[in-house]
């Protein structure tokens, strides 16, 4: 038995293949409550590989079940048996910061679909990871400056109490410039919102901003709207993305909120990924998707230039973002995260489907608050 | 088919040691890491063996201790990684990198905890024992997410795993070595301490408190004190596990982590040595290769359990051996 | 803080306790009379959800989404009874502990395969929608009232089973002594998979009446299963009445709890440090009572002294 299986060891090293494949590892969410945010990414991604028409990238895909501890030994995995040479896939900040400081140490090339923890921007900043969708705090960031332009003068902020949650009342905070009605720190997974919605209530506020991820937001909304109190909301898109939108149905109808990315982004590259994603996948594509694809893409036009086997040249090509990306203008700032437009979209209903029509730019050519702290 | 104990107990070491050596001869590093993850798990169920085995005591809080010995890996790491000071009040530390210490405070706080937490659970008994253990675990998973100086539920990244003296622990195989050596110490630790009277009176304990305090033993005393030990090892593993993932976060603290933990005892076998190691091997590879599979690979995982509770009494060593194990 | 919003917040620890209560009914009910740890009954209160959400989204009527909740939990129940919970009464906690957390794995997981991995919409029927006032001036949702009406409904309607039927008497008869009236002639495994499928309704219907105002998603059962397991400890595990007081402290604690806390700690600290640490504090709040009512009493506050 020890002899065939050596056997078989040897003639696997044999038999590699002639041509240089480029293998990619993608650790996401892909079971459990948030897995429809890995699997849009997933499918982004696939979908821009699979129209590359290239078949020389083997992409390889594991689920981390959203478990810090499981995406810790996915990557071991990946970079010790698999041998791949670019990782990306995470969703979640927490995991991210488990993963991605081991692997770029190992010199494996990082690309961020989603998550954009600040440790990463600033000084933990590396030269092999780069963040395609946003850093954190950009979309908080872009939600206050929309409530100034929206004249809003007194907030009344809330957000989970973990890193994440307090990285958004932050942002929020570092753009706007009116007074805080209330400040308050909710529990992780918190179900009912009634007592803060009381506090909303009496704290004669004119605008409330709420950053709750997944579920939590898609409660909040539900039970906001039944409050009968009809003051404006501003969020980040995460909590109106186009997975969870159906399931907050009306309650969600004129909520502001910010986003790099939307469906109705004027650019070819954007139609047609809109076009494609709903002709493959049968349902319209999230701000996660975008992403996914996004990624993708960038990593297809790094490896038209360079191998990921020259380090410095593909890290050189994937640093010029020569890529049309699904959001118009891309380019990496000196930290490798994004300089984009972030935009002020609003919660619209078309036919049976609610979704989100932009109405205006939160923040142009924005950059994040870390970059400076970068020394790369 | 029957099997007498030993000899599988034996049969399942030298498989543990021998599928590494094997792996690093075809050079498949990652199925190291697979088996010393296996090793961990195993070491982490050992300790809640002793008070759940042995003395019938189902604790679903015992991933306090495994958090708890993973902070303390994490605190004292980071500290050391950061060139910050670690204020305590009465003791200032810059924080180690070394192993041997952190495994020691590791232990120590996990003892210390334990005792404190046994001393209030064990006023309780059957279920409202494994209800307050519960929450005791509830209690320290949410007050670790909101530790923001430490991560929050972010939690800690180490950057480069810690040290031990003459060897190199970034190197799989060494550290799957010291994994396995402390596994086997605790091992015969336990089996010695089973035969010993402490051990007697805790297993006597299990089928009748009464006796045992008519024999003038003081019950109380005994299972604080195998809880205590009980809370160690399982630190000790916490530690371990957040060296090999170089990484700590609540889930450590989770109810869930303290689930799978009984898991992996029922899976083996309640109340035998080398339960907790079987079942540690089996559910590592259950998740492995199931995980691969298919992404609902929850629902057979679900089914293999199922199975293993309805038709498999006394778990795999008791269908392997013929015998059930202890009743808890 | 002004006496209408702390009037406004004893509500809505109520509304909170009362759907604890429909889940810790059950639980407490299948562990009195049966002996039995139920790990899956969050995975009932999530079919509860999901059926309703289907069943309304199909036919547009939120009373029908109701009732295929209860059918749908039911039918849950009694199957998981009979396939797999009945071999294990005489099976030690252990295996219990085990056979149920599988449960949740195959619960979860099955679900997301026949629904998939996103949120499903549940909506509040239009008649129940919106704020009414109160006297005194109070804004209160309507729809949360009538859950405290539909909970404490439910609660006297259990009382009365229980206390007042044929049935009560051989679930009390049961919780005492089941050898002795399965020798009275009480056909003891039908009345267990009848408990069965009692809890298992009210799980359901509590997470289709939670669902109209929360996600509904997978995973949405454990958060409050926990959460039951403490309302019964807190309230003596068989007792119904324990679970009534229990569930009602539990509810008014936490909510209680995550309001004020922050506020006491703004008296002493900086109001960002202290909404930190309030929150926190907050968080751990309802486990706090949970073991400070247990050092007290070990077996909570109405269940049978050893």
């Amino acid at each position: 038995m020890k002899k065939l299986l050596l056997a078989a060891a040897a003639a696997s090293i044999c038999a590699a293949p002639a041509v240089a494949e480029v293998k990619v590892g993608m650790i996401t969410t892909l079971s459990g409550g948030g897995a429809g945010l890995g699997i849009d990414v997933r499918d982004g991604f696939m979908l821009a590989i699979a129209q590359s028409g290239r078949d020389d990238i083997d992409v390889v895909i594991e689920d981390d079940q959203r478990k810090p501890d499981i995406a810790v030994q996915l990557s071991d995995k990946m970079i010790q048996s698999e041998r791949v040479d670019v990782l990306t896939g995470i969703i979640w900040s927490n995991l991210a910061m488990a993963v991605v400081p081991a692997a770029v140490n190992q010199d494996v090339f990082y690309l961020s679909p989603n998550a954009g923890p600040s440790p990463l921007a600033g000084k933990g900043c590396n030269k092999n990871y780069f963040n395609v969708a946003w850093q954190n705090d950009n979309l908080h960031e872009a939600a206050g400056a929309y409530a100034n332009t929206a004249g809003y003068t007194n907030s009344f902020i809330l957000a989970p109490n973990y890193p994440a949650g307090t990285d958004a009342l932050t942002g929020y905070k570092r753009f706007f410039e009116g007074d805080l009605a209330g400040e308050i720190y909710t529990k992780l997974g918190q179900t009912d919102y009634a007592a803060e919605i009381a506090q909303i209530r009496a704290s004669g506020a004119d605008s409330v901003f709420f950053f709750l991820p997944g579920g939590m937001g898609i409660s909040f909304l539900k039970q906001y709207a039944d409050s009968g109190i009809d003051l404006p909301v501003v969020g980040p898109a995460f909590s109106f993305d186009q997975g969870i939108l159906q399931a907050v149905g009306g309650a969600a109808l004129g909520v502001v909120n910010t986003s790099q990315w939307n469906k109705d982004i004027d650019n070819p590259t954007n139609a047609a990924f809109v076009e494609s994603f709903q002709a493959e996948y049968g349902r319209l594509p999230s701000l996660y998707a975008s992403q996914g694809f996004d990624t993708a893409n960038l990593l297809l036009s790094a490896l038209e230039s360079a191998s990921p086997s020259d380090a410095d040249a593909f890290r050189e090509a994937l640093r010029a973002a020569d890529f049309d990306s699904t959001r118009g203008d891309f380019a990496f700032g000196p930290n490798h995260h994004p300089i984009q437009t972030i935009y002020a979209r609003e919660v619209i209903q078309e036919g049976d489907v609610f979704t989100n029509k932009i109405i205006g730019t939160a923040l142009e050519n924005h950059s994040d608050a870390y970059a400076a702290d970068c020394k790369m | 088919m029957r099997i007498a104990e030993h000899w599988i107990n034996g049969a399942v070491l030298i498989g543990i040691a021998a599928l590494p050596l094997w792996a690093l001869f075809i050079d498949e590093p990652f199925t190291i890491t697979l088996v010393t993850r296996a090793v961990i798990l195993a070491l982490a169920a050992v300790g809640l063996n002793i008070v759940l085995g042995f003395g019938g005591l189902v604790s679903f809080g015992h991933a306090v201790f495994f958090g708890l010995g993973g902070y303390a890996m994490g605190i004292l790491a980071y500290h050391a990684q950061t060139y910050t000071v670690l204020d305590l009040g009465f003791f200032t530390t810059e924080g180690t990198k070394s192993m041997p210490i952190i495994w020691l405070v590791a232990m120590g706080i996990s003892a210390i905890a334990a005792f404190f937490i046994g001393l209030l659970c064990l006023r309780t008994s059957g279920v409202y024992f494994i209800m307050i253990t519960l929450a005791f675990g509830q209690m320290f998973y949410y007050f670790a997410i909101s530790w923001a100086q430490y991560g929050g539920e972010d939690g800690l990244s180490i950057y480069v795993r810690n040290g031990f003296p003459g060897l190199n622990t970034l190197v799989p195989i060494q550290f799957f070595g010291i994994c396995f050596a402390l596994l086997c110490l605790v091992l015969i630790l336990k089996a010695r301490l089973q035969r010993a009277p402490f051990g007697l009176a805790l297993n006597a304990l299990r089928q009748s408190e009464a006796r045992v305090a008519t024999m003038g033993l003081n019950p109380m005393r005994i299972k604080l004190l195998a809880f205590v030990l009980s809370g160690a090892i399982t630190g000790l593993a916490g530690a371990l596990f957040a060296d090999l993932n170089r990484f700590v976060s609540p889930a450590m603290f989770s109810w869930q982590f303290s689930g799978e933990l009984i898991v992996l005892i029922i899976i083996g076998g309640v109340g035998r040595l080398m339960g907790p190691v079987i079942g540690a091997c089996v559910f590592v590879a259950l998740e492995h290769f199931l995980g691969g599979l298919t992404d609902f690979w929850h629902v057979y995982l679900g089914l293999i359990l199922l199975g293993i509770v309805l038709f498999g009494r006394g778990g795999l060593l008791g269908l392997l051996t013929g015998k059930e194990g202890a009743h808890v | 803080m002004s006496a209408i919003l702390i009037i406004e917040q004893v509500l809505n620890g109520l509304q909170f306790g009362v759907m604890l209560f429909l889940m810790a009914a059950g639980l407490t009910l299948i562990f009195g009379v049966m002996g039995l740890i139920n790990l899956a009954h969050g995975s009932l209160y999530m079919v509860g959800a999901f059926a309703a959400a289907a069943v309304a989204g199909a036919t547009g009527s939120f009373l029908l989404g109701l009732v295929a909740a209860l059918a749908a939990a039911a039918l849950a129940g009694t199957l998981i009874e009979v396939v797999v919970i009945r071999r294990l009464y005489a099976a030690p906690h252990l295996d219990q502990v085990l056979a149920t957390f599988a449960l949740i794995l195959v619960f979860s997981e099955g679900t997301r395969w026949i629904f998939g991995s996103f949120p499903l919409f549940l909506e509040i029927p239009d008649a129940l929608s919106g704020p009414v006032t109160l006297p005194g001036g109070i804004e209160y949702p309507l729809y949360r009232l009538t859950l405290i009406g539909i909970g404490l409904a439910i609660a006297v309607g259990l009382w009365a089973l229980i206390e007042r039927t044929r049935i009560g008497i051989q679930i009390r008869a049961g919780e005492n002594d089941r050898e002795m009236i399965a020798a009275l002639g009480v056909d003891i495994s039908r009345l267990y998979t009848l408990i069965f499928a009692l809890g298992a309704a009210l799980a359901g219907l509590a997470g289709a009446l939670v669902g109209a105002i929360q996600s509904v998603q997978v995973g949405m059962g454990e958060p409050v299963l926990i959460l039951a397991f403490v309302v019964i400890v807190i309230g003596g595990i068989g007792s119904i009445r324990g679970a009534f007081i229990g569930a009602l402290l539990v509810g008014l604690t936490d909510t209680l709890g995550g309001v004020f806390l922050p506020e006491v700690f703004k008296l002493f600290m900086e109001p960002g440090a202290a909404q930190k640490s309030g929150a926190a504090i907050a968080s751990m709040g309802i486990y706090i009572l949970m073991g400070c009512v247990l050092v007290w009493r070990p077996t909570g506050l109405f269940g049978a002294r050893p």
